[in-house]
């Protein structure tokens, strides 16, 4: 065997009451493209911020080219030639592309020399953007784009990729795949964190799967199946949500030519959108990220208010009912961004449940809080959906992401509604926990719920809709049944006038 | 009344002297807020310079020393405030508004002795034969070397801002100090040189105050231009030039009802006396319709978790 880029050996870290790493070791050798598999919380994310230079470890060896390497600070992680692609992106919204990457190169050249260079490595690798634009009007892969672009102007040797595919849509992911596969070909290595095991078998050489911050396994992606590699993940057999079939109830929710524009400047408008669902159905709703996601969402949620007569809800027109009288119905909804839409970031988790519990679950009374039974409820959530923290009175931002997903949902879900509308349930979510919050919808289903899942995971939607359409620039395709459709004809439903191939699923 | 008796060029003249406190006040308000700090003790660092620039003036006899030792002054009172909201995470507002509290009573305080006295004049820059000009002449050589200073500053953080990678930092930090500390910034650091570097400059401000404009000691002298430092920061966008046209804006109107006052128009005396603060916000409100964005981190408190 050549000799190893990075070795780390017996690597551990401790944080106070919880041991993130404990006597990790990895290999990898330069060019290949090695996979760091592991449940919300197994400590990947702790391991990479060692690497580079973010976090020291405890104890353990790591070195880089048979060198010693003990970055102190991110600076000499990247004179090392360590790149990193943070997996929620460190840009800077109000400055240009050129100036993000500046920011993230150890010595830069002359803005006019650099802006040379982005363009030239951005053609190299396939990868549009331009230098003069300002990041806050970028879409999430034009993002990527820019801080992938940072790392490789400074030719790493190196390249750590923490989720990158979460933001992506199919088309992105394609574009990002062909990049690595170059990079790999050139002779960097590249360390692939992501919970996507389908995504991790087309690229990645080996893995490393870590649980609870040791080391449980290595596999071949190419030869493992999706399914062992999320076992040796969670460390014991994977359910598959299920359901028992039922024919669908009476329709309970019309949308009739429902248009809004976008409370967003950047916003998509919703074009009239008619359709119906009915009682026990799962509505998927598909489509590449931007095209009226989240405005539908709102829509429905009430947070944006539409003409009367668009929204009929049991036979009662909710047109004009604002989020709190949508709620007392049994209208429910979960938004996508977690942090300051879905649950308030500084709130304990009873707080957060009783901001949208309160009605439905009778936790105030005459305008007084009922504290006690905002606990038993916020602790009611974080058993049924095994969230992990120390207990309801920890605030929402402390959770990490997976976490604060299975909280937010089962909120929802814990309190019966009649219709839930959820926009990307198992965004950053690992195997195990995606599977248990799509048995819960399915189980809500079963039990008489309509439900509207809006997801970009199409193999999500293809598990658990009994129907499917797809949003495209804002409009609804007619819907089809799911069962059957094929990755060709979804494709077509949300490709529309983008007329992009849309990636193999 | 006689309008008359208004000397056009020593209006214009008298004008950029009375700006001057306001674009050092605001300028290094500017560059605090720019790197996502926000200090509301500018009026209490202001006072602090002043009476630390006057009191060392008087006992050397040099005012240029005195002006050193009004920015060493209001850095040193600034540090404090670092050392509430970057060390001990405090909040910012509460710690800005105590600054100023604090900076009004010590000023006070160490003032008590200097009361009445005269300091010693800053003489103007010769200019030679560029202050023989006609028009121009009198109203722009006619200066002390620190109000040229000050437009200097100006310039020079505009083009650090604009130009330079220190600039560019600056402004990451205020912008998402999260994303400056996972590239490897010391967000701690240049926040606490972007306070200090403020507080010199109030301090300075502060000093024009007590040795050049007025000149002599008396409580509370700075009545509210550090006040008007922190809105004019923020009706001028966080854009240097847009401040000094503010400070100027206001100098002017400042300078004009003093002229009227002295004219003897027949306005009450409160009215004119109120119109520089008035008129300078509802212009800078008006200005300030673009919508040029806030440092986005400004006023929150950062802590690197693990």
């Amino acid at each position: 065997m050549t000799q190893p880029l990075l070795d780390l050996s017996g690597v551990t870290k401790a944080y106070p009451g919880v041991v993130a790493n404990d006597d990790v070791s990895l290999r990898i050798a330069p060019g290949e493209v090695h996979a760091l598999l592991g449940e919300n919380g197994a400590g990947k994310s702790t391991l990479v911020k060692m690497i580079y230079g973010l976090v020291k470890p405890d104890a353990g060896q790591m070195q880089m080219r048979g060198e010693a390497f003990a970055p102190a600070n991110p600076h000499a992680a990247r004179q090392a030639g360590v790149g990193m692609v943070f997996q929620h992106f460190s840009l800077f919204d109000a400055l240009s592309v050129a100036e993000n990457i500046a920011l993230g190169m150890e010595n830069p050249p002359k803005m006019r020399a650099l802006s040379q260079q982005i363009r030239d490595v951005s053609d190299t690798y396939g990868l549009p953007l331009s230098p003069d634009r300002t990041v806050g009007d970028l879409s999430a892969g034009e993002r990527q784009r820019v801080e992938i672009i940072r790392c490789l102007l400074q030719e790493p040797k190196l390249l750590i990729m923490d989720e990158p595919t979460s933001v992506l849509t199919p088309q992105e992911v394609e574009i990002l795949f062909k990049t690595l596969r170059k990079l790999s070909a050139e002779g960097t290595a590249i360390l692939y964190i992501s919970h996507k095991l389908e995504e991790i078998r087309s690229l990645c050489d080996s893995a490393t799967i870590l649980r609870l911050g040791k080391v449980v396994g290595h596999c071949t992606p190419r030869e493992t199946s999706a399914r062992d590699m999320a076992e040796m993940m969670v460390g014991s057999a994977l359910k598959t949500p299920t359901r028992d079939s039922k024919e669908p109830g009476k329709v309970v929710l019309t949308l009739n030519n429902l248009s809004a524009r976008s409370a967003h400047a950047f916003g998509m408008p919703l074009r009239e959108i008619s359709v119906e669902v009915r009682r026990g159905e799962v509505l998927g709703i598909g489509g590449v990220a931007g095209n009226g996601q989240d405005e539908l969402l709102n829509a429905l949620s009430g947070e944006t208010l539409v003409s009367p007569g668009m929204l009929t809800f049991d036979g009662r027109d909710i047109s004009l009912l604002g989020p709190t009288a949508r709620r007392e119905l049994g209208v429910l909804a979960a938004p996508e961004e977690r942090l300051g839409h879905a649950a308030v970031p500084d709130m304990s988790l009873t707080e957060n449940a009783m901001l949208t519990g309160a009605a439905r679950e009778g936790l105030e009374r005459s305008g007084m809080l009922d504290w006690a039974k905002a606990r038993d409820f916020a602790e009611k959530i974080i058993k049924a959906f095994d969230v992990r923290t120390p207990g309801p009175g920890n605030a929402a931002r402390s959770l990490s992401g997976g976490n604060l997903q299975k909280f937010v949902i089962g909120r929802e879900v814990l309190q019966r509604p009649e219709l839930l509308v959820v926009n990307q349930p198992t965004w950053g979510v690992d195997a195990s926990a995606a599977a248990a919050i799509r048995q819960a919808l399915l189980d809500l289903a079963s039990n008489g719920t309509a439900v509207i899942v809006i997801s970009q995971d199409l193999d999500e939607l293809m598990e658990i809709s009994d129907n499917f359409a797809a949003l495209n620039e804002g409009r609804l395709s007619p819907t089809r049944p799911a069962q059957g459709l094929t990755v060709n004809e979804i494709g077509l439903m949300m490709g529309g006038a983008h007329g992009m191939e849309v990636a193999h699923v | 009344m006689d309008l008359s008796a208004i000397n056009p060029l020593l209006f214009v003249a008298g004008f950029l002297v009375a700006a001057t406190p306001l674009i050092f006040a605001a300028i290094g308000e500017l560059v605090v807020e720019k790197s996502g700090v926000l200090n509301l003790g500018v009026e209490g660092m202001m006072i602090t310079g002043a009476i630390c620039g006057f009191a060392t003036a008087v006992e050397t006899g040099s005012p240029l020393l005195g002006f050193a030792a009004a920015a060493v002054g209001g850095a040193v009172l600034s540090l404090l405030f670092a050392f509430l909201t970057q060390v001990a995470l405090a909040n910012q507002v509460a710690s800005g508004l105590s600054l100023t509290l604090f900076g009004l009573g010590l000023s006070a305080l160490i003032g008590q002795s200097y009361v009445g006295i005269k300091p010693p004049r800053l003489g103007d820059i010769d200019f030679g034969l560029l202050a023989d000009i006609p028009v121009i002449g009198p109203i722009f050589f006619t200066h002390d070397i620190i109000l040229y200073l000050g437009i200097a500053l100006v310039a020079g953080v505009w083009a650090v801002l604009k130009f330079t990678r220190a600039g560019l930092i600056l402004r990451a930090v205020g912008e998402s100090h999260d994303a400056a500390h996972a590239l490897g910034y010391k967000v701690k650091h240049i926040r606490t040189t972007a306070i200090l570097f403020g507080g010199a400059c109030a301090g300075l401000g502060g000093a024009y105050i007590s040795l050049i404009r007025v000149p002599q000691w008396t409580e509370g002298m700075t009545a509210g231009i550090g006040w008007i430092a922190l809105a004019l920061v923020v009706f001028a966008s966080w854009k240097p030039w847009r401040a000094l046209l503010g400070a100027y804006l206001f100098g002017g109107i400042t300078q004009l009802q003093l002229n009227l006052q002295g004219a003897g128009v027949a306005i009450p005396v409160e009215y004119l006396a109120m119109s520089p603060y008035i008129i300078t916000i509802i212009v800078l409100v008006v200005l300030s319709a673009d919508k040029s964005a806030a440092p986005a981190s400004l006023g929150r408190t950062f802590h690197a978790s693990n």
